[in-house]
């Protein structure tokens, strides 16, 4: 039995140390706004967040992360840069297929969560490892400025 | 696809929305099972269908489109609402079941492909929300006993002159009950409230935290997940499998072969996984063992010397070419491409006795419908297909194979549980149904004052429509129109022009893939046109205006673009600019790309300038975000793409073997649509074919370089700049 902390609730799943996070999280969870794209850590499709660092459920070992606190898509908008990353990327409009979006948003709001005033530079170094096919890059990179902005303002638009 | 939207549209531009020609009916009919209802352009209208009103005021939209990025959980809800007339806040969007109800309005199927979701429901949706506007209006002035004409529908209430009002959700259950009006008027365009305006998307609230529901999020009650152990060679089948290892790995329920390979059923997709890798089959690699691409490259280069199918003649190219001043030739070549979708392939099937269900992202809902009861053995209306939200699309998911869809039906058959099929990114990747590869040869004769007078083009590639029901409509003597589409209606002025075709039949499956034909001819037409200018001592972009007068819409675009990006101004020391134009279904995108290299070959592309022509369009919103989508799909392809095969075997995998592009590799994209009163165009795909010559023409300008073959590797590149 691998014990887990995922948004603040705890949870005991009968798999192999060894099954990557992700599938734990989708398959045995139910928890599926965190997404497989590529399985080898090429897309950041299934990004969340462990102890508040991005991190690639599909790299990571389910054994490896007992006793450490994951948050997914579902609930990073109860942290202030999720809550403000999710609604930058509403207001400028991000999503389109949307499938990358949950992945994008996880380490948009981890990047925001250690660097709350991002450069151009750092947002692309931040995110150019979570891929986009729709090709919604230059509205993420608008939507981290806006996000950082309303971060500042005590999470206002 | 773009073909058929094309000569659909010369239909819908003579003689208005909702009528089809027998272009259409020959779709209509060579799909088994798909002649029910009426058919095209006389759907009845239907607004019981489209439109649902609760007593809440919710307004549900049923959507007939698939949503895979463009927008159309939006931009068709505009439609209906701009006569609607509810609260735009209070709708909500559903996608549609498959029905005739819900056919393309040009095709005689439910699909949604060829940048024609908008233009193919401009006049339908607009009449569904004006006669459900209609009776809401007759509901309430019945209720109250007055004259209709005193009654005002708005803002989702009914209004009488005396100032007393009904929501529409007290009226709905009235009204829908009510006879649908025959006629109903449309608004003008200039009172339009919402269609032109900038409009954010109704589904971005669940796609920003996790709710939003793809194929793969699916669960059933009792479902197993599978994977696919498929051969390694297209053709190929299996020769003998043995099972025995895979069935003791942990939650391997059972291994079933299929016609597509052999499935392996678990509880889960990690458990499926270590029992397909458990796995021992003998192939048969069937008749393309030996295939390779770099063979066939050679061969293609052979054939585009010798005559081809004439796809396009006018003139006397002999003449002209005797006439000519100056004789340039080149050869271009493209590589096959997969369409890449961040969601991977996958359904899921709930096989019964007597019904079918299917849970999937796809274009093609009659089309799969009709393959999964001809597998389940059931009539095409047992089968029920949930349309879940796509993770791209692309093309990808409207196979007239139903591959995908088939082989889940295949599974759940033989599994006798409900199942999911899951793809992994190399099976994806692996595949097939690539944008085919292409080789060009091209040839064209300038006179004194450097104007072309004569134009030879022959192209070599696989035919899309081939064996396919689409081949009658699109197959003219022998010639694909998806293969010369982009080449055969070049529209610069010049005198003589022939365009020919080599259709080799190749064991890859090949699709469309955004922007089809166009996605190749783009390169080759706009980067040769490139040449010529140069050859004749003339500016690109003067080049080209010269050659345009004729067609204003391409000059437009162009000129907006040069205009836009500073076309003539100096630039920085290393850069140089490149410019394109290209129309594709029914709308016309020139593009100008700032691009530098960097001393290891790597182009870095720092701008992208894009003006659209679409015609009337319904959100501008929407038009910018497809331009900027379709310019980094076509910089994937332009800079990274190629699907190789070895020895029958496809060489890439992954992201890290068919890389896509990433942030730091976005340029700055700017979009100026032009204020049209023509018919609406598609925006889906023709942001894409003038990216990769914009960017080949502006590496000339940059480093004096001309790369004909794709992609614009640092390899490739460093070899042109050493060989000068």
């Amino acid at each position: 039995m691998i014990s887990l902390e995922i948004n603040g609730k705890k949870h005991s799943v009968d798999v192999s140390p060894d099954v990557p996070l992700l599938w734990v999280i989708r398959e045995h969870l139910r928890l599926t706004g965190t997404k497989f794209g590529c399985g080898i850590g090429m897309c950041g499709s299934c990004t969340v967040h462990v102890d508040g660092k991005a991190e690639r459920s599909c790299q990571t070992a389910v054994g490896e992360v007992q006793g450490k606190k994951i948050t997914t898509i579902e609930a990073v908008g109860t942290t202030p840069a999720g809550s403000a990353v999710q609604k930058a990327w509403v207001a400028e409009d991000v999503p389109q297929c949307g499938y990358c979006q949950s992945g994008q948003i996880m380490t948009a709001a981890a990047l925001l969560g250690r660097n709350p005033k991002p450069t151009d530079t750092e947002i692309d170094a931040g995110l150019s490892g979570n891929l986009c096919r729709c090709g919604t890059y230059q509205r993420i990179r608008r939507a981290v400025h806006q996000a950082s902005k309303m971060m500042g303002q005590g999470g206002k638009p | 696809m773009s073909e058929i939207f094309n000569i659909s549209r010369r239909t819908f531009l003579k003689t208005g929305a909702l009528v089809g020609g027998g272009l259409i009916l020959g779709i209509h009919l060579d799909l088994a099972g798909a002649e029910e209802g009426a058919g095209p352009g006389q759907e009845p209208l239907a607004p019981n269908a489209f439109v649902r009103i609760a007593p809440d005021n919710t307004v549900t939209i049923v959507v007939n489109h698939s949503e895979m990025g463009q927008g159309v959980y939006t931009s068709l809800p505009m439609l209906i609402n701009e006569e609607l007339e509810a609260d735009w806040g209070s709708i909500k969007v559903e996608s549609a079941p498959v029905d005739p109800v819900y056919n393309h309005t040009a095709f005689g199927m439910q699909m949604t492909g060829g940048s024609t979701s908008v233009w193919s429901e401009y006049d339908r949706l607009r009449k569904v929300g004006a006669a459900a506007r209609e009776m809401l209006v007759s509901a309430a002035a019945a209720a109250w006993k007055v004259d209709r004409k005193n009654c005002r529908a708005g803002k989702g209430k009914v209004v009488h002159s005396s100032g007393k009002s009904f929501t529409y959700g007290q009226l709905a259950e009235k009204a829908a009950a009510l006879p649908v009006p025959e006629k109903v008027k449309l608004k003008d365009a200039s009172s339009f409230k919402l269609i032109g305006k900038p409009t954010r998307r109704l589904d971005s609230a669940e796609k920003v935290n996790g709710a939003a529901r793809f194929g793969l999020d699916v669960s059933l009650p009792g479902m197993l997940v599978a994977v696919v152990a498929r051969p390694p060679v297209f053709g190929g089948e299996v020769k003998s499998v043995d099972a025995g290892k895979a069935k003791t790995v942990p939650g391997v329920k059972d291994v079933v072969q299929v016609p597509s390979g052999v499935a392996v059923l678990a509880s889960d997709f990690w458990q499926a996984k270590a029992g397909r890798d458990a796995l021992n089959i003998e192939w048969d690699e069937g008749p393309n063992a030996g295939l390779s691409t770099a063979g066939m490259k050679e061969q293609y280069a052979q054939m585009s010397k010798t005559p081809g199918k004439v796809a396009k003649k006018s003139g006397d190219v002999e003449t002209g070419f005797a006439s000519a001043a100056k004789t340039i030739s080149a050869e271009y070549s493209v590589p096959y491409l997969a369409h890449a979708t961040m969601e991977p392939l996958n359904c899921t099937v709930d096989l019964r006795p007597d019904s079918c269900e299917i849970w999937v992202g796809t274009q093609f809902q009659t089309v799969d419908r009709n393959a999964a009861a001809r597998i389940a053995g059931l009539k095409p209306e047992q089968v029920k297909i949930h349309t879940m939200f796509l993770g791209g699309g692309f093309g990808r998911r409207a196979n007239p194979a139903s591959d995908f869809v088939s082989e889940g039906v295949h599974v759940a058959k033989a599994a006798k549980a409900p199942v999911k099929v899951i793809w992994t990114r190399e099976d994806d990747t692996k595949g097939g149904y690539y944008r085919p590869m292409w080789f060009d040869s091209i040839s064209a004769g300038i006179d004194k004052s450097g104007s072309p007078v004569a134009w030879k083009h022959t192209i070599v590639g696989q035919s899309i429509v081939a064996g396919t029901p689409f081949e009658k409509v699109l197959m003219k003597d022998g010639v694909d129109k998806t293969s010369v589409e982009g080449a055969a209606d070049l529209p610069y002025a010049i005198p003589n022009l022939l365009v020919d075709l080599h259709s080799p039949s190749i064991g890859v499956p090949v699709l469309w893939w955004r922007s089809v034909g166009h996605s190749h001819t783009a390169f080759v037409v706009e980067s040769f046109l490139d040449e010529l200018a140069h050859a004749a001592g003339k500016d690109p972009f003067e080049f080209r205006k010269r050659l345009l007068t004729m067609h204003p819409r391409h000059l437009g675009v162009l000129t907006l673009a040069a205009e836009k990006a500073g076309w003539g101004n100096p630039l920085p020391k290393g850069r140089g600019r490149g410019i394109a134009v290209h129309e594709s279904f029914g709308s016309y995108v020139a593009e100008v790309a700032e691009v530098s290299v960097s001393p290891k070959g790597e182009l870095r592309v720092h701008k992208v300038t894009c003006a659209v022509d679409c015609g009337r369009f319904v959100n501008p919103k929407t038009i910018t975000a497809q331009m900027e989508s379709g310019i980094v799909f076509g910089l994937s392809a332009a800079l990274h793409g190629a699907i190789t095969i070895k020895n029958g075997r496809v060489e890439q995998s992954n992201f890290d073997d068919y890389p896509i592009l990433r942030l730091n590799e976005m340029p700055n994209v700017e979009v100026h649509i032009v204020k049209s009163k023509e018919k609406p165009g598609g925006i889906g795909e023709p942001g894409v074919p003038p990216v990769a010559p914009a960017v080949a023409n502006a590496l000339f300008s940059a480093a004096g370089i001309r790369l004909r073959e794709l992609p614009m590797r640092p390899e490739t590149v460093l070899q042109a700049i050493k060989k000068g």
